[in-house]
């Protein structure tokens, strides 16, 4: 216990020392060392726009729902950072930083703009409707799938794809086809206004998925419903 | 010099509005309201509208102090909002426009509170969250469209608030969201309730069932007052509109950002986008009860600008659609 508390003692010390290489509107990543290894630090800071109570709330359980689900998908065997430590009062995460990889929003991004071999980008999303069918079958719901949470690790071949998945700060564990449903509409608007005229290539990402899935026709077909609703709802005012 | 009269009803709400390249000449409106308890129903509400909208017509004209002759166009409400209203001021608006001689144009409600915002605060290209008792959307303009990058995926946010208004009958007079915004101003306790935010997206039909649930409970057994509930559950609705925003914000690469709909009119929520901007270095942009809430004015300007653009709406396509997405519309007044 005294190693832990000094450990936490020094978060701050290995923030201090590490690079940081992204603040988003949640967080911010850094680039450091610890134990010994390259590791990722995510640091959820405070959002002061928020009330206190909700804000150390929903920070604390978004730490909390982030590692569980990457921890279920690792014994699962679906790829996710390794979690070396968390720290529940600074809500920083030292996880496993992926090295040589590249987002699937820039490698799709490069592979459009340089006209590759559209056979490449369709093995990526067989891979990754893949990859979604197997998580949905552990029932981890992702909650902000988006091409920029996935990562691409390089030399590998179309044989061989490994993609990552990252970001897991809205997941939560679910079985409701609804709730997986949901998780795909999010990848859907995401994938097709980042990336555009790929509707095809979407579609085929979700016969990947069916293909892969044990749970997969319900799951469509909440898809389906969702997709109608900003549709079919009235909207008054 | 283009003058346009603008019709809007889709709601509870019946206004009419003139604007002249824009300055807003007169815009006089009216509310359908109803006992507390109670919903609007579009029976009544048209009744109401009915009952109104001539009225409230030459208002408009003896404020700006016109004539029908000039007027150049005859803006009206297409869509979306709820039928039976949309036809009452649609009938109006057409007859009008054929009594007078004008060209007519069907404008998205949507687009209207968006043209009226950029109109107002002068905002050059901001992310707009439009929020209101029947939309709740974050929009972003590219390529010709406002596009829609995240959304409620089940009822509005202030459908979610008028129908927890409902529950502890609080007055609907002037609205039930303003009367909420007062009794918040007194409430300390937090409650906490579900949060949900997906992805890009929100879902408050949760939120609603848990706290219509939770309120006679917690208020019977005295664990908290009507403005504890008040207070908690917008310190909620609008961390998460002021999160799905900034999300939206750092996918575009934007810095400025821009409240429309009823619920704009709110200060809370106005303050705590205020606080996200802050931290980010952007711009917050808003408008007064005037032009956050439904108004004839606001579907004159962007009547004015699609008519400026060369559009016109035919009579035999002058019909009403409850269900009219904001970037079905090609807005040829944009680059």
């Amino acid at each position: 216990m005294a190693h832990s508390d000094s450990v936490k003692a020094s978060v701050p010390s290995y923030l201090k020392e590490a690079q940081m290489i992204k603040q988003g509107a949640e967080a911010r990543v850094y680039r450091g060392t610890f134990l010994g290894r390259s590791v990722i630090i995510k640091e959820r800071f405070p959002k002061l726009y928020r009330h206190p109570e909700v804000d150390e709330k929903l920070t604390r359980r978004r730490t909390t729902q982030e590692v569980r689900s990457i921890l279920r998908c690792r014994r699962a065997g679906i790829n996710a950072p390794v979690v070396y430590f968390v720290d529940y009062t600074t809500h920083c995460i030292f996880m496993e930083d992926i090295i040589n990889s590249v987002s699937v929003r820039d490698h799709i991004e490069s592979a459009q703009a340089s006209e590759r071999n559209p056979q490449h980008l369709q093995t990526l999303v067989d891979k990754i409707g893949q990859i979604l069918a197997q998580m949905h079958d552990e029932d981890v719901i992702h909650g902000d799938l988006t091409t920029s949470n996935m990562l691409l690790v390089s030399g590998t071949d179309d044989q061989n794809i490994k993609l990552v998945l990252i970001d897991f700060g809205l997941s939560y564990i679910s079985a409701l086809p609804e709730d997986k449903g949901v998780d795909l509409y999010v990848l859907e608007k995401a994938f097709l206004s980042t990336h555009p005229k790929t509707e095809t290539l979407f579609e085929r990402l979700l016969k990947s998925y069916t293909a892969s899935s044990k749970k997969s026709s319900a799951v469509i077909k909440k898809l389906d419903e969702v997709r109608l609703r900003g549709r079919k709802r009235s909207m008054v005012g | 010099m283009t003058v346009v009269i603008g019709f809007e009803g889709s709601a509870n709400k019946i206004g009419i509005g003139i604007i002249r390249d824009g300055e807003v000449l007169s815009n006089p409106r009216r509310t359908y309201i109803t006992p507390p308890g109670q919903g609007f129903l579009p029976g009544e509400t048209a009744k109401h509208h009915r009952s109104v909208i001539l009225t409230v017509l030459q208002e408009a004209l003896d404020e700006a102090g016109l004539k029908a002759a000039d007027i150049d166009c005859v803006a009206y409400t297409k869509g979306p909002g709820m039928g039976a209203p949309l036809v009452t001021v649609a009938i109006v608006a057409r007859t009008v426009a054929q009594l007078w001689g004008k060209p007519l144009l069907g404008v998205n409600h949507c687009i209207g509170h968006i043209e009226m915002g950029r109109l107002i605060t002068n905002s050059q290209n901001p992310t707009v969250l439009y929020v209101s008792g029947g939309n709740t959307q974050v929009i972003a303009y590219s390529e010709r469209r406002y596009r829609i990058f995240g959304e409620t995926i089940d009822i509005a946010v202030g459908n979610c608030l008028d129908r927890f208004a409902r529950v502890i009958k609080i007055s609907n007079d002037p609205s039930p969201g303003y009367n909420i915004e007062q009794m918040a101003k007194k409430g300390t306790k937090y409650i906490e309730l579900p949060y949900t935010v997906k992805g890009m997206d929100v879902s408050f039909s949760g939120i609603l069932s848990y706290i219509e649930d939770a309120a006679h409970k917690l208020l019977s057994t005295g664990q908290c007052t009507p403005e504890d509930l008040c207070f908690s559950l917008q310190e909620t609705l609008f961390a998460m509109l002021v999160e799905i925003t900034e999300r939206a914000m750092a996918h575009c690469g934007s810095q400025e950002v821009l409240i429309v709909g009823g619920v704009g009119c709110n200060l809370r929520l106005q303050e705590m986008m205020g606080v996200m901007c802050k931290e980010r270095g952007a711009l917050l942009f808003a408008t007064d009860e005037r032009f956050c809430i439904d108004n004839g004015a606001m579907i004159a300007q962007a009547g004015w600008e699609m008519f400026r653009s060369g559009q016109v709406t035919e009579l035999s396509d002058s019909w009403i659609t409850q269900r009219y997405r904001t970037d079905e519309v090609e807005v040829t007044w944009r680059d």
